[in-house]
């Protein structure tokens, strides 16, 4: 394989797909750090082959890089991991600059200069190793295994901190947490006579005590030191479970003891010294893994942007709220990358959760098969017990893989609300509330346009100038509420604003101007406000860049509603608009009625569902013999039969025999008339393809509990349906 | 889906190579080997309405919700009872978004993996309008008889092209 890749003429693309087999190596050893660095080390010459011609910057990373595998000799260390997910980042965007003709980004302040490093090398490899027997005498394996678990636990301790302390130097609590880490290690050692381990403890104890005193602030070289001995430990650990399990007959392994013990003397020796230049606060975040920037924006912007966010802004007034310092951008990014993680293609992965759809279903047929079901073993049954629970776990998490924070798409919010203030000479402050609600990736991508749209309604139309805040007796600064829940099944986004509200008034009146409504229409308040959803409405006295051209809410609509979600306002004049979204979790699974119509079965998504009941004898009145209505709540709706309509052999055709299900459409209601309601199920939703042209009323199709495919009803479609109905009962 | 490829002088002619033949009533037909993906017995079938009568409905296959047409139809043949030969072909197709979906076909019988020679296979007779020949690639000569030769990419892509038409000559299926 890699001779094909070296023999890739020399492009960015080439170096390109290098750098996802990198990438993909990369993803390996952070889930198995013991593999060895050689097939790292093979790829980033590879792609050092790939590069020719390109900018000496690039060129310099790459000859980097081939020195940190130290030419593929035993593990990468936990630190040289760490390096290589920022080097990675950043050579994409450098791969992209160099394709584009740009200049390469900056260099992460995080990574070595790529000029020899006038620090001295990393302790690990230098000097002799020591044997540190993985069986001391007179302990049994139980208590070595019981030593390698808490050990583990230690060693993640200890290297989270570090990555916070990379960025918060100073911070007592991390502090606290890796000394005492170190510090029952030490005990743990001693107990076992592990004298040369206890040692190392000991030492590196006795450096995170002089930092928890101040006496030594925590820098590059010391983060080190405290890496080379984690990873002294975890060879250590790995070592032993390797021996206990059997996989490994050497008594003893060889650790470099020596050369860290000695490392963290010369630390502690220049501890009066003065700390070297601090390179920890500002210095450069590495890239959420699972994003990559825009290619426009070198990593060093982007990220001092969503930082300065947080930092009030003196030309506009605008600040996003605070998060608070110990979950900052920054330290959510460092522990993305300390937890590992691992890019995936979403096919593989809607490829997973459709098998594991048709496991569960596979498992209630077997479960449900009068064979096994009759069956009086009772062995029988607690095994069919746990398969059923372990298939639903797994159903879920499987469903879990695709979900991830709205916390990326709020934070682009806050630099909108502060542009659009610079703009306008308002003062706006955006408050974010429920980042960490989850959703499926693919809903958020959805979202980001209409979040976009109605926070310019709302910063644009809702918050007042200034003055006329100051006016009204309002504070001169409107706030932006950007909140995020779960109800029910559902995500719920709220925009709300503490402006001037919507004045159904004018917008009836504009309705009017608009063609919209007729003058003398009976509209309910909730219908007025709902006119500025449709198209061409805009109620803006004047066009400006920022929202008014008339597009946007009905564009906000009809978004929402494709991903199946709906939009609801509220308002009250003087005090401000609530823009409420309802999102399914997910575009893969939606909530529906499963109902029956002759021998066939339905899903009715329940968002569009207001209610159903068996209507009384007579309750449906027929229109010139054709149309047909019922009444709900005392309004005609009109009645769409959907055996009829699907030419489907239904068992009666009197109505209240049959279930009304009233569904709606943004304003628009129609009673679907079905034989009966078989239940509410989840389902996963699935394309009925290319040979089933949409707009048809199926919005797709489901795989039903008993391995049959349902079709899903577009209610849109069906409740839109004007001329049909005519047509279907003539 | 608009650039069906033109079909007035019929489809080019069939490759040389692995065909799998089935039945159609007492004609044989043949599909490449390398468009099949698996066969199946028949399972239950949903329908989907306001759809033409040859196409079936969907069919859960392992997950997936793939179409599934009734060759017989689709060709003008007499609907058939169907029987315990009856089987589903399950085949790729082209897709009008690149790359191939699954498209399934409902056959009487499968009956062999052929290969044909160039030598074996003709350019679709001038049928004179009396058969559909817009889906014929060419007639093979076998040792069981002759097989119809046909291209389920144009098939698949003819349906689509068809629905997106105004619905002239498609009959409402309401009652």
């Amino acid at each position: 394989m890699q001779d094909q890749d070296t023999s890739v003429a020399a492009s960015p693309d080439a170096l390109r797909q290098q750098l996802q087999q990198i990438g993909l190596e990369l993803a390996t050893v952070e889930m198995m750090p013991d593999r060895p660095a050689a097939p790292l080390s093979d790829l980033v010459a590879a792609a050092a082959t790939a590069s020719a011609g390109c900018p000496a910057g690039l060129a310099a990373a790459l000859s980097l890089a081939r020195e940190w595998t130290s030419g593929g000799q035993g593990p990468l260390s936990a630190e040289a991991r760490g390096r290589f997910a920022i080097w990675h980042g950043w050579m994409e965007q450098a791969v992209t600059a160099w394709e584009r003709g740009r200049p390469l980004p900056v260099w992460p302040a995080d990574l070595p200069r790529t000029e020899p490093s006038p620090r001295p090398a990393p302790p690990r490899g230098a000097g002799e190793e020591q044997a540190v027997p993985l069986l001391p005498g007179g302990i049994d394996a139980d208590m070595m295994q019981l030593f390698c678990t808490d050990c583990e636990d230690f060693l993640r301790d200890i290297e989270q901190g570090v990555l916070v302390l990379e960025e918060r130097p100073d911070d007592p609590e991390t502090l606290n947490t890796v000394f005492r880490a170190f510090h029952t290690f030490k005990g743990n050692a001693g107990m076992l006579k592990l004298v040369v381990l206890q040692r190392v403890a000991h030492e590196l104890e006795s450096l995170l005590d002089s930092a928890r005193r101040g006496q030594l602030r925590i820098g590059r070289p010391e983060i080190d030191v405290v890496l080379a001995g984690a990873d002294l430990f975890s060879r250590y650990v790995a070592a032993v479970s390797d021996r206990l399990g059997g996989r490994q007959t050497a008594d003893s392994v060889a650790l470099p003891v020596p050369a860290v013990i000695d490392a963290v003397q010369a630390v502690l020796a220049r501890r009066d010294v003065a700390p070297p230049p601090a390179a920890s606060r500002g210095a450069a975040k590495p890239m959420p893994p699972a994003e990559p920037m825009t290619p426009a924006e070198p990593m060093p912007v982007e990220l001092s942007s969503i930082v300065s966010a947080t930092e009030p802004i003196p030309d506009a007034a605008v600040a996003v709220a605070p998060t608070p310092p110990s979950a900052g951008p920054a330290t959510a990014v460092r522990q993305a990358v300390a937890s590992g993680s691992v890019r995936v293609d979403t096919g593989k992965l809607d490829g997973l959760i459709d098998l594991v759809g048709e496991l569960v279903i596979a498992q209630s047929m077997v479960t449900q098969n009068p064979a096994v079901s009759g069956a009086a073993d009772e062995q029988l049954a607690r095994s069919l017990a746990q398969l059923r629970s372990i298939c639903s776990e797994l159903q879920r998490t499987a469903t879990a893989l695709r979900m991830v924070p709205i916390r990326g798409t709020f934070q682009k919010m806050g630099r909108l609300v502060r542009d659009i203030a610079v703009q306008l000479g308002k003062e706006i402050r955006l408050v974010l509330d429920g980042e960490e609600t989850e959703l499926d990736r693919s809903v958020i991508e959805e979202i980001g346009d209409p979040l976009v749209h109605m926070i310019r309604n709302s910063a644009d139309h809702g918050i007042e100038s200034p003055a006329e805040r100051l006016a009204a007796g309002k504070p001169a600064g409107g706030t932006i509420t950007l909140r995020a829940y779960h109800q029910g099944g559902f995500v719920v986004v709220e925009v709300t604003d503490d402006g001037r509200g919507l004045d159904p008034a004018r917008i009836r009146r504009k309705g009017v101007e608009r063609g919209l409504i007729r003058a003398d229409e009976h509209l309910s308040d909730r219908e007025v406000l709902d006119l500025i959803f449709a198209p061409g409405f805009s109620t803006a006295e004047r066009i400006s860049d920022v929202s008014g051209r008339g597009v946007g809410m009905d564009v906000v609509r009809r978004n929402i509603e494709r991903i199946r979600g709906k939009v609801e306002i509220s308002s009250t004049p003087g005090r401000g608009t609530t823009f409420t979204v309802f999102m399914p979790l997910t575009l893969a699974i939606i909530e529906g009625l499963l109902v029956a119509v002759g021998d066939q079965r339905f899903v009715i998504p329940t968002l569009s569902v207001r209610e159903s009941f068996r209507p009384q004898p007579g309750a449906v009145s027929t229109v010139q013999g054709r149309g047909e209505l019922v009444t709900v709540r005392g309004r005609l709706v009109p009645l769409l039969r959907l055996d009829r309509h699907f030419g489907i052999q239904s068992a009666f055709t009197d109505p209240s025999e049959g279930i009304v299900i009233v569904a709606e459409a943004g304003q628009e209601t129609r009673c679907l008339l079905v034989d009966s309601l078989i239940g509410k199920q989840e389902v996963v939703i699935k394309s009925l393809g290319e040979t089933f042209p949409p707009g048809r009323g199926f919005a797709g199709a489901a795989i039903l509990a008993d391995g049959r495919v349902g079709l899903i009803l577009d209610t849109t479609a069906l409740v839109r349906i004007r001329n049909h109905t005519a047509e279907t009962a003539a | 889906m608009t650039t069906l490829p033109t079909t007035s002088t019929g489809p080019a002619i069939a490759a040389p190579g692995k065909y799998l033949t089935f039945t159609l009533g007492q004609e044989s037909y043949g599909v490449p080997v390398m468009a099949v993906r698996e066969i199946i017995r028949l399972c239950p079938i949903t329908p989907v309405a306001t759809m033409p009568p040859h196409v079936r409905g969907v069919i859960n296959l392992r997950g997936k919700v793939i179409p599934l047409i009734d060759l017989r139809l689709r060709f003008g043949l007499p609907a058939a009872e169907e029987h315990d030969r009856t089987c589903i072909v399950v085949t790729q197709v082209a897709s009008a978004a690149g790359g191939t979906r699954p498209y399934g076909v409902i056959v009487d019988g499968v009956e062999e993996v052929a290969h044909f020679t160039a030598a074996d296979i003709e350019p679709p007779p001038d049928f004179g309008g009396a058969v559909d020949a817009r889906f014929i690639t060419g007639m093979a000569k076998a040792a069981s008889g002759v097989k119809v030769l046909v291209d389920l990419d144009l098939i698949s892509a003819a349906e689509t092209a068809a629905l997106e038409m105004p619905s002239a000559d498609k009959p409402p299926t309401v009652s």
